[in-house]
């Protein structure tokens, strides 16, 4: 067994409640934490080498140290709660189950950064997660580790739950900042960065549910402590949802020295490929990222076993790697069509893109267009180079990211799968009636020998 | 207070000084002519503007001389500012070429081609736009995006079909006007320009985003298919409007003695132009809409008009040289050098087209004895 450090007490009953969780040493880190200075709970995140968990891997405590401290001018901490990359439900599973671990990591990153008022912005599907977070924030404020005069230290602060609308793009950072203002959730041009002028123009950080969770494992521990567990620059522990064609779909805590193998096929994990399918593909890390050929997804270009972490994953660049990103683990079988599958995801990011810049408002929706020619037996082999082109220009052309999010997975169907888009094209009424099937997307790679 | 530090930036090989905070964009277009990137969306004369359209791309070469490193990604000039001893490449540098070359089919795949009867064609930035930098053809086989037409209040009729979210509109009736009524509803490509119940547009300065909207979707209600922008002739005039916040100079479009539209003045890059005082020149609706009649206002002159237009009817001014060489720009020529003259015996100079009673004729353009024919001409134009 992996250590655990989010989901040590997942399985003690009531964790959800203060009682219990304070049982169980739940608020320990708070202690200890209002009793050091801002300025040394930074090092520790720095110390602790903790990459954002919510997509991009940024390095926390360099980001909170990039904070500006402006006299007189108060400043936020910000919690990004969206999850709607599709594939990803870790954050739900810990707030869900997890409040008051959620809350401490607030507590303490809040008091670290020096926000009286922290605001936890939260997708508006998770229509009952509120509730649960809004019961945890009063039994923590009833027993004084929120509100005025926090155990005494001086320090004040409220979480306030604040439910988004229901729009992916409102997960960017500077939309999100937008959205909480009340305003449409487009994103902003950057500079300035939150950092220097986030929420109301003022020095805001903005850290997924993950990430800010991890610091009470961090100040428990010790910086160097929790940098021990893990590998290389992907220290600590990292949450994965996993989902689609595995027998046991679900969140697990991973220390990032395990083989994707295993974690696909372990009983620990995922539990192998339902109904003893074969493996064809995989997506890492939420649907934003390159989908991997089944070979490469366990071998790397090199014929090295891939790793379940950040420098392994993305080994290779995009060219033969893929990304972490946000933890979605999505599996597809023997049986799964990739035309399809890139298609649904084109429609999702031309839904959601929120229209500001010319590439991905209308490059978005062409993709769209393309692919379901092209699934639905209407393709023609230019369409092909045609998408590509057209991802070609929305990739890193746009304001913000979700325009090379809408690029990526279209670009890493067409470069690792162009035989089965190929296939469809030439066989258009076949297509419609049977699947391209494993083909040789798990044959082993031919690595040549070096020198 | 002290002085804003000079930046030095080096743009297509030209180098220039400007103040610090002079965005990429704006340090281009003081070297003029095609060194000054395209823009769609940004508009000076509007706080916030800028940044999304994506037709003013370029590449950073240099940083800085304090850190020389490239910029990973092609940014937007408008929205960035110039460090000391910035190198930008635009028109020289191939990536730039070809990103834009996707942004203007971006804006297009979705664009009616209903120029024939757009009030916009003739003084559409999309239309020069797709000239300058676009291919020719598409590759778009599907339907077009539609929506329906609006007419918001008696003055404006929009066209969210042509609509490219510039948000220019959007900027302006939130800091012209008393309070903005309309705005974006929805997202993606399904967004649109709205009010939300067919709201009417009441706003004593609302009619100027008729005027910044760089294509046909805002256009002047009382103009609607009343003449075409190319068969009118624009004069400068101004009338002493009591409204303290309107300019009062504007353009008068007029046929003979009959004024068929009034806007703002504009400069060089299609904005509404600063009054010699240094304010934004923006008109009230009353001066727009409801000053129809020569009697209503001074006419100062016809309007100088840049030499490429469409309207420029003869009296237009030298055009501005490009001052690149074509060597510095790897051998591009520059745009506006070709002397219509030399290729076309309409549209001469000295005919003062103000004069001709009602549209121009070739006929009015035939050299004649007394002005010694046209080889006579074309020599003394050949001399500069
Ligand atoms: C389109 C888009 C959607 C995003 N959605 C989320 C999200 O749902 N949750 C999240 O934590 N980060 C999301 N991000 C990443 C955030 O912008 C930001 O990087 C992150 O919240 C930073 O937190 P971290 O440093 O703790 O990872 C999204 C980014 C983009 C471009
Ligand atoms: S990339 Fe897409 S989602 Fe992001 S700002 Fe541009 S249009 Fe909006
Ligand atoms: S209506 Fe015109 S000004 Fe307004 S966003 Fe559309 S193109 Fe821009
Ligand atoms: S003018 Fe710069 S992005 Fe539109």
């Amino acid at each position: 067994m992996g250590v655990k450090l989010l989901l040590e007490h997942d399985k003690v009953e009531g964790i959800r409640y203060y009682d219990t969780y304070r049982k169980n040493g739940g608020y320990r880190a708070a202690e200890k934490a209002l009793k050091m200075s801002p300025a040394d709970i930074v090092e520790e995140v720095k110390k602790s080498g903790l990459r954002g968990r919510g997509g991009a891997g940024f390095p926390t405590g360099l980001k909170w140290s990039f904070l500006a401290k402006p006299e007189g001018v108060p400043r936020h901490l910000v919690c990004n709660a969206d999850e709607s990359e599709p594939g990803t439900f870790k954050d739900r599973y810990l707030m869900e189950f997890h409040p008051h671990l959620f809350i401490e990591g607030l507590l303490i990153s809040s008091f670290a950064l020096g926000s009286n008022t922290t605001y936890v912005y939260i997708r508006g599907e998770y229509a009952w997660i509120p509730d649960i977070l809004e019961q945890a924030i009063d039994e923590a404020k009833n027993n004084g580790w929120l509100g005025k005069n926090i155990q005494g230290t001086g320090f004040d602060c409220e979480i306030y739950v604040h439910r988004g609308a229901g729009a992916y793009i409102c997960g960017e950072e500077t939309a999100l900042i937008e959205s909480l203002e009340g305003k449409r959730g487009n994103p902003r041009m950057k500079p300035p960065f939150p950092a220097i002028q986030g929420v109301w123009m003022r020095p805001t950080v903005v850290n997924n549910v993950e990430t800010l969770a991890a610091v009470v494992p961090i100040i428990n521990l010790g910086g160097d402590e929790y940098a021990k567990i893990g590998v290389g620059k992907s220290t600590g522990t990292k949450l994965m949802s996993a989902c689609g064609n595995i027998n046991k779909p679900g969140v697990y805590e991973i220390d990032m020295t395990i083989s994707v193998e295993e974690f696909i096929y372990s009983d620990e994990y995922c539990g192998g490929i339902r109904n003893g399918k074969k493996l064809k593909a995989c997506i890492p890390g939420g649907s934003s990222v390159p989908i991997l050929p089944a070979n490469l997804l366990l071998k790397t270009a090199k014929g090295e076993t891939r790793l379940m972490n950040y420098e392994s994953m993305s080994d290779g660049g995009f060219v033969s790697g893929s990304m972490i990103g946000s933890g979605g683990f999505e599996v597809l079988d023997e049986d799964q069509c990739i035309v399809k599958h890139t298609m649904t995801l084109a429609r999702f990011y031309n839904h959601e893109s929120c229209g500001q810049c010319s590439p991905c408002r209308e490059g978005t929706g062409w993709m769209y267009k393309i692919l379901k020619n092209l699934e639905y037996g209407k393709g023609k082999m230019s369409d092909i180079d045609l998408l590509w082109d057209i991802q070609r220009k929305i990739e890193g052309n746009t304001i913000c990211p979700l325009g090379d999010a809408a690029a990526w997975p279209v670009a890493a169907a067409i470069r690792h799968f162009r035989d089965e888009f190929e296939w469809h094209v030439l066989n258009p009424d076949e297509s419609q009636k049977r699947n391209y099937g494993l083909a040789h997307y798990a044959d082993p790679i031919h690595v040549a020998a070096s020198a | 207070m002290s002085e804003t530090p000079k930046f030095k930036v080096t743009i297509d090989n030209i180098s220039i000084e400007v103040p610090a905070g002079t965005t990429i964009l704006n340090a281009a277009r003081s070297i003029g002519g095609e060194v000054a990137p395209p823009a769609m969306c940004y508009y000076s004369k509007l706080q916030d503007s800028g940044g999304k359209c994506r037709t003013c791309l370029v590449e950073v070469s240099k940083g800085s001389e304090k850190d020389p490193r490239p910029m990973p990604k092609l940014v937007a000039s408008c929205r960035t500012t110039v460090m000391d001893g910035m190198e930008v490449k635009n028109i020289t540098s191939e990536k730039v070429i070809d990103a834009r070359k996707g942004v203007v089919e971006f804006l297009l795949i979705n664009h009616p081609l209903d120029c024939p009867v757009c009030d916009q064609a003739g003084e559409c930035d999309l239309q020069d736009l797709s000239y300058d930098h676009g291919t020719e053809g598409t590759r778009y086989e599907f339907k077009r995006r539609t929506f329906e037409k609006e007419d918001i209040g008696p003055y404006i009729s929009l066209h969210m079909n042509r609509c490219i979210m510039c948000f220019r509109c959007v900027f302006a009736a939130d800091q012209l006007t008393e309070k903005r009524e309309h705005g974006i509803l929805d997202r993606g490509d399904h967004a649109q320009i709205s009010t939300y119940l067919s709201k009417a547009l009441d706003n004593d300065f609302i009619g100027n985003v008729i005027d910044v909207c760089p294509v046909g979707a805002l256009t002047d209600r009382t103009f609607r298919f009343k003449n075409r922008v190319w068969f009118t002739k624009p004069m400068d005039a101004h009338r002493n409007c009591s409204n303290p916040k309107c300019c009062g100079s504007v353009r008068l479009w007029m046929r003979g003695d009959e004024v068929y539209r009034v806007t703002a003045r504009k400069d060089e890059w299609n904005e509404v132009e600063n009054t010699p005082d240094g304010k934004p020149g923006w008109i009230c609706n009353e001066c727009r809409f409801e000053k129809k009649e020569t009697k209503d206002w001074v006419i100062e002159g016809p309007t100088q008009v840049r030499r490429s237009s469409v309207i420029s009817q003869g009296h237009y001014e030298g055009t501005k040289p490009t001052p690149v060489l074509i060597d510095t720009v790897m051998g591009r020529k520059p745009q506006y050098t070709i002397d219509i003259h030399s290729v076309s015996d309409v549209n001469r100079p000295e005919v003062e087209l103000s004069k001709i009673d009602g549209p121009a004729h070739s006929d009015d353009f035939k050299p004649t004895q007394s002005d010694g024919g046209l080889k006579k001409w074309t020599d003394k134009l050949g001399k500069g």
